[in-house]
């Protein structure tokens, strides 16, 4: 049996082999066996694409002109409770351009059974509350300065910090560990901050102050709201702000399947197979959110193009586009002053493989009938006239 | 105590402001302040805003004071009889101007049987809120205020009888539509602006139906019979203008018939229609080409070598003629003098507009559509009594537009048709819908507007009823006429080699960006490459140094500009615009190479 399928082995795909390996039923005869194999091949062969078909321009198209549609549409924001969400086109723009900073990143936190399986939505409060972040200012009533002494004093919001399970020993640790050489005293109220160096000036006091406001001291950095809600028939939380690398680290969470929708921070924590696959995930929500329906072989493309350098690219000028190695091409999409002069620069030679270029000099695109070319072998001792 | 701002610039502060307030606007009632002062008291901001700036828009309502309007009997009395005028009524306080921030401490009443003691003014009108053009859509209260805005929009692209001197004026681009007709169903407004001077459509026979198709998508059907007897039928007057400008060195163009020596002359056929004088005959028939008025300039520059070698001065052909597709017949001809004294020619062509399909059309309810068809008398729906619409008008335009008022109007121009009265429609003050029904019972007809009616072709009755009435259509002044345009090939511009661009220029149509992404999608590269053909060009390239030589013809020899005679030169075809772009390079300083190679 092995060697029949083995047969194919240079016409199909491995992941196919694999597939047809473990599903195929035990004891078949071989003459059923090639039959499968067969159609496998046929269907296979079917579904690939024809040499020479613009799949790059029919994937532009197919993404572009639902894009027309999502412009009139006004759901481009959609509130989750609290939590604003961009959807529609802004989104789209903003995953193909390949931003680092969005407008809102969010996370999906997937929790372990004992967490995610609770009865009361109330009992995630303490998981949540270890999730986000939480400022020196959020608990902080007052902050002073005694010029006299040149402390700074720090009153503290007791029932704000009950409320968040928050002690002033807490406290002070966190604040220890991001500030140094400052010595810390926990009075009854308050914390008093004192510099360790002598020369200390008012000016040091005040830009202390209110780098100290700035201080986490609980939670994970970056994550500034958490809402736990369920989801089918198990609790997650869902964060606004975003910080993937720290949030893997809780035990409670399922790694899993939490995801962020920062593409750079799934591609710098999980690298660049699963920043590709996170495109794809992103773009396609945002088109079937809008009801649209496009196949996610052209999105596939597209975040392929986008990752196959090894770093994530936008489609831009400064991404994709600068990789393109014809002059002309480049020079046709943006600032064409600049490509050209700097290829004139180091003598850049254009072998007008492309499609752009070949359109501008008025030249066959080798693309579909323009791919065939004639060739000829001179027969061997033929007499030249 | 509240900040006093005067014209948005804070002047100080007041102790009372409620009592304030009223003072000031007694003292303008009085006539002691300006009629223009409005005040606004802001109440949450504690806030007095005076305001006698210009443009603000106001709008006038009668003050009300204890619950009684101030406006009585007595003044409409005087009013009739025209002894007192709009202004004394603001004068006595009356009627005053209210801006938008007053109207906010304000409390409007729309009808008199409304007014509390709290009401501090009446509207005059509940037309008041509408401009002329809304205002001069029938039964607008029943109309989605789109429409009404699609309605007013319409109204003013409508051909009518714009000016009653029109046989003597000289204007630009215009339309003058025959037989207008006052429509049957008026509006106040229709009276006061005296509409019947200058309408601007006809009362026609409009029925709801489908028509084999040709209607849908808001077309609209046309009777061949009612064209013909006269139905959108308008002329289109357009002047061509000459003018003998003079240039330095006493020279001056010449409006005459051109010398055959002058340079850039066109044919005698040409001329044909020009006078001793050179300015066309009225009545004359012209087509594209043909010169309305002849003129020549003095040659352009004067120390060129051929006017050394030519004795005589050769003038150029400046004659203006009529552009690609104009046509018509030669209504008017003026000669005056302009601002700086310089002879002008001015010459009018008129060409008469029969409906033709692809005309547009509209009711005043921003119904708007183009004509379909134009059927035959014979083949129009006729109804028992022998009625034939002119016109008909798909009920799929209906439903979601919600355009009730069309309808309405339908109803109510039956009526003052059959009843011989015209029909007051003023939004929020018409005669109402269910009066108008009862009377058309007692003419003799159904009272919802429907009626039986008979299919034009075969003369079987139509099963359903089909509502049919009388209603003002408009002729808006966009026709195909202004418009129809094809080209195989033609004209291009002298940069680009490419075709021109326009109507007027006779121009291509272009083959744009997205339009270039679906034939490379198709892989049809062969094809895409033949429509960019163009601009295309044969150029000699140097092989040894890659920039574009020169062939020669006279001497039947190519050479490189860089490296002579003896070189390899082949021809290659690309778009004239990449030569150009070639081009562009080089005086940027960039030296653009051409490597050949075979392609075969």
């Amino acid at each position: 049996m092995a060697d029949l399928i083995s047969e194919y082995e240079d016409k199909l795909p491995l992941k196919i082999i694999e597939e047809l390996r473990a599903s195929m039923p035990k004891g078949i005869s071989d003459s059923k066996m090639k039959k499968i194999l067969e159609a496998t091949y046929e269907e296979y062969r079917n579904a690939r694409v024809i040499p020479g078909e613009a799949v790059g321009l029919i994937a532009a198209e197919s993404i572009g002109e639902p894009g027309t549609q999502m412009t009139l549409n006004t759901f481009h924001f959609a509130g989750v409770a609290e939590m604003n969400v961009t959807l529609g086109l802004p989104r789209i723009i903003e995953i193909l351009d390949g931003r680092k900073e969005l407008a809102n990143p969010m996370m999906e936190v997937y929790l372990k059974k004992p967490h995610a399986a609770g009865k009361k939505i109330e009992d995630l409060r303490h998981l949540a509350l270890q999730i986000k972040e939480t400022k020196l200012k959020d608990i902080a009533t007052e902050f002073t300065i005694n010029i006299a002494e040149l402390t700074i004093e720090i009153k503290l919001d007791r029932e704000k910090m009950k409320e968040i399970e928050l002690t002033s020993g807490k406290v002070v640790d966190s604040i220890s560990k991001q500030l140094k050489g400052y010595n810390l005293r926990d009075s009854k109220d308050s914390i008093i901050l004192k510099s360790r160096s002598k020369e200390d000036a008012f000016n040091e006091a005040y830009k202390t102050k209110e780098k100290v406001k700035d201080i986490t001291v609980k939670g994970i950095k970056g994550i500034l709201q958490v809402l736990p809600v369920r989801r089918e028939d198990e609790f997650i939380i869902i964060t606004g702000g975003s910080n993937l690398a720290d949030v893997l680290q809780l035990e409670e969470i399922d790694a899993y399947r939490t995801t962020t929708n920062n593409i750079f921070e799934i591609e710098q924590v999980l690298g660049i197979e699963a920043a590709r696959q996170a495109i794809v995930n992103e773009i396609f929500k945002v088109i079937e959110s809008q009801g649209l329906n496009v196949d996610v072989r052209h999105i596939m493309l597209v975040a392929d193009t986008m990752c196959v350098s090894g770093t994530v690219k936008g489609i831009t000028r400064y991404g994709v586009v600068s990789e393109k190695s014809s002059v002309l091409a480049r020079a046709s999409f943006e600032t064409p002053i600049k490509h050209i002069i700097n290829a004139a620069l180091v003598g850049e030679v254009d072998n007008l493989n492309s499609v752009v270029e070949n359109v501008m000099i008025n030249q066959n695109i080798p693309i579909g009938t323009g791919l065939p070319a004639l060739s000829v072998r001179p027969q061997k001792g033929t007499k030249e006239k | 105590m509240a900040e006093l701002y005067l014209n948005s610039k804070f002047v100080g502060t007041v102790d009372n402001p409620i009592e304030f307030v009223q003072k000031i606007r007694e003292e303008r009632r009085k006539g002691s302040l300006a009629e223009t002062l409005n005040v606004y008291y802001n109440e949450k901001a504690n806030e007095l805003q005076l305001e006698s700036s210009k443009g603000r828009a106001r709008r006038p309502l009668i003050i009300v004071r204890d619950g009684t309007p101030l406006l009585t009997e007595k003044h409409i009395k005087q009013l009739e009889k025209n002894e007192i005028s709009w202004s004394d009524l603001v004068k006595q306080g009356v009627i005053e101007y209210i801006d938008a921030a007053e109207e906010e401490n304000s409390l409007v009443a729309f009808f008199e049987s409304e007014l509390t003691p709290e009401h501090t003014h009446l509207e005059i009108t509940p037309l008041g809120m509408l401009g002329y053009c809304t205002s001069l859509v029938p039964y607008g209260n029943f109309n989605q205020s789109t429409r009404l805005n699609a309605g007013s929009k319409n109204q003013k692209q409508a051909l009518g009888f714009y000016a009653s001197n029109f046989s003597v004026r000289m204007d630009m681009d215009v339309n003058l539509l025959h037989y207008a007709q006052r429509p049957v169903v008026n509006t106040i407004m229709h009276d006061i602006s005296d509409y019947d001077t200058h309408p601007a459509g006809q009362n026609l026979i409009v029925a709801i139906m489908s028509y084999k198709g040709y209607n849908m998508e808001d077309a609209i059907v046309l009777n061949k019979g009612s064209i013909e007897r006269g139905l959108g039928r308008s002329t289109y007057y357009r002047p061509s203008i000459a003018e003998e400008l003079r240039y330095a060195g006493g020279l001056i163009d010449q409006v005459c018939i051109p010398d055959k020596d002058v340079k850039g002359y066109k044919t005698e056929k040409d001329y044909r229609f020009l006078e001793d004088d050179g300015i066309i005959y009225p009545e004359a028939k012209v087509r594209e080409g043909d010169v309305v008025i002849g003129k020549t300039s003095p040659p352009r520059f004067l120390s060129s070598m051929e006017e050394y070698s030519l004795a005589s001065s050769t003038r150029r052909e400046s004659s203006v003629n009529l552009k690609h597709g104009e046509e018509g017949i030669i209504d008017f001809v003026l000669v005056t003098e302009n601002e700086e004294g310089n002879r002008l020619v001015q010459v009018r062509i008129r060409d008469e507009r029969v409906p033709e399909v692809g005309d547009k059309f509209t009711s005043r309810h921003g119904q708007k559509g183009v004509v379909g068809l134009i059927v035959p008398q014979s083949d129009m729906p006729f109804s028992a009594s022998g009625i034939v619409p002119d016109l008909i008008f798909s009920p799929h335009g209906i439903p979601s537009r919600m355009t009730i008022s069309h309808l309405i109007e339908m109803v109510a121009g039956k009526v003052g048709a059959l009843a011989g009265r015209y029909i007051n429609g003023t939004t929020f003050d018409a005669e109402p819908e269910e009066r108008l029904r009862k009377e058309l019972l007692s003419l003799g007809f159904k009272d919802s507007g429907v009626e039986t009616m008979y299919n034009g072709q075969t003369g079987e009755q139509y099963t359903a009823k089909i509502f049919i009435g009388n209603m003002y259509y408009l002729k808006l002044k966009h026709m195909v006429a202004n418009k129809i345009h094809s080209r195989a090939r033609g004209p291009i511009q002298l940069l680009t080699r490419q075709p021109t661009e326009g109507r007027a220029k006779e121009g291509g149509l272009r083959l744009g960006e997205m339009e270039k992404d679906t034939f490379v999608a198709h892989g049809a590269s062969l094809l895409l490459k033949e429509r960019f053909d163009s601009d295309k060009t044969v150029v000699p390239v140097c092989e040894s140094c890659g920039v574009i030589a020169i062939k020669d013809n006279y001497r039947s020899r190519s050479y490189c500009p860089v490296c002579g005679e003896n070189v390899e030169i082949n021809d290659i075809e690309i778009s004239y615009a990449f030569k150009l772009m070639l081009d562009e390079f080089k005086s940027l300083g960039i030296y653009p190479k051409l490597q050949l190679e075979s392609k075969y």
